[in-house]
């Protein structure tokens, strides 16, 4: 799974994409979530985190499936 | 409707795309660089966007506004990259007949582009910067 990283995320990474193994089983928007709080304890510290899946908002339990663009939204900071 | 990502807003462009005959008011709210915050002086902004999410949120507060309001023509600008202070980073305008559905419906497209449009601005000072919002 790759996920597209903006603003504050993308610092924290290093990255503009993250690639994730396969092996890390991460089947849920919620699971993406725990896994990035504990490979980043920086991303744990955000105000909020969010995860859009094809450039929709997405809950946490909705499923990840290959072929999607996913990707991570700090609290955003437009206007 | 004219919902764009631009490296420079342009306030004409904005103003020749709200003029119609059945618009009585127009109103146009214009974002730009503010030389302080939190008591420290800002040297320039950085804008980033999830290009294709953030227009399409933007996409959906205009016909959210469009189902509020009789509006005749609309215009949401958001600029991306580096801007000075004094500078414009947004700007949003809207025709109608009667200026009280103008005035509330710019109020209501700029406040709700910053609650859930992704766009991150990051904000330099003298000596160090940061991402706005991004902490508690």
């Amino acid at each position: 799974m790759e996920i597209l990283l903006f603003g504050i995320t993308r610092e924290i990474v290093g990255s503009g994409t993250l690639k994730i193994k396969p092996e890390e089983t991460i089947q849920t928007v919620g699971q993406l979530k725990a896994w990035l709080a504990g490979q980043y304890p920086a991303m744990g510290k955000l105000s909020s985190l969010a995860v859009a899946v094809d450039s929709e908002y997405a809950d946490d339990d909705q499923p990840l499936q290959s072929g999607q663009e996913v990707a991570l939204i700090p609290p955003v900071s437009g206007g | 409707m004219l919902i764009k990502l631009v490296e420079e807003v342009d306030v004409t462009e904005a103003y020749h795309s709200l003029q119609s005959p059945g618009a009585g008011g127009i109103d146009i709210f214009i974002g730009t660089v503010r030389n302080h915050a939190q008591g420290k002086e800002v040297t320039k902004l950085v804008f980033e966007a999830y290009a294709p999410m953030a227009l399409k949120e933007m996409q959906k507060i205009a016909r959210a506004a469009q189902q509020q309001w009789p509006i005749e023509k609309l215009v949401m600008l958001h600029a991306v990259g580096e801007k000075l202070v004094g500078e414009p980073v947004v700007i949003i305008g809207v025709a109608s007949a009667h200026r009280d559905a103008a005035f509330t419906a710019c109020r209501f497209l700029i406040d709700e582009l910053k609650k859930t449009v992704p766009i991150w601005k990051k904000e330099y000072y003298q000596d160090n910067s940061v991402w706005v919002n991004a902490h508690p």
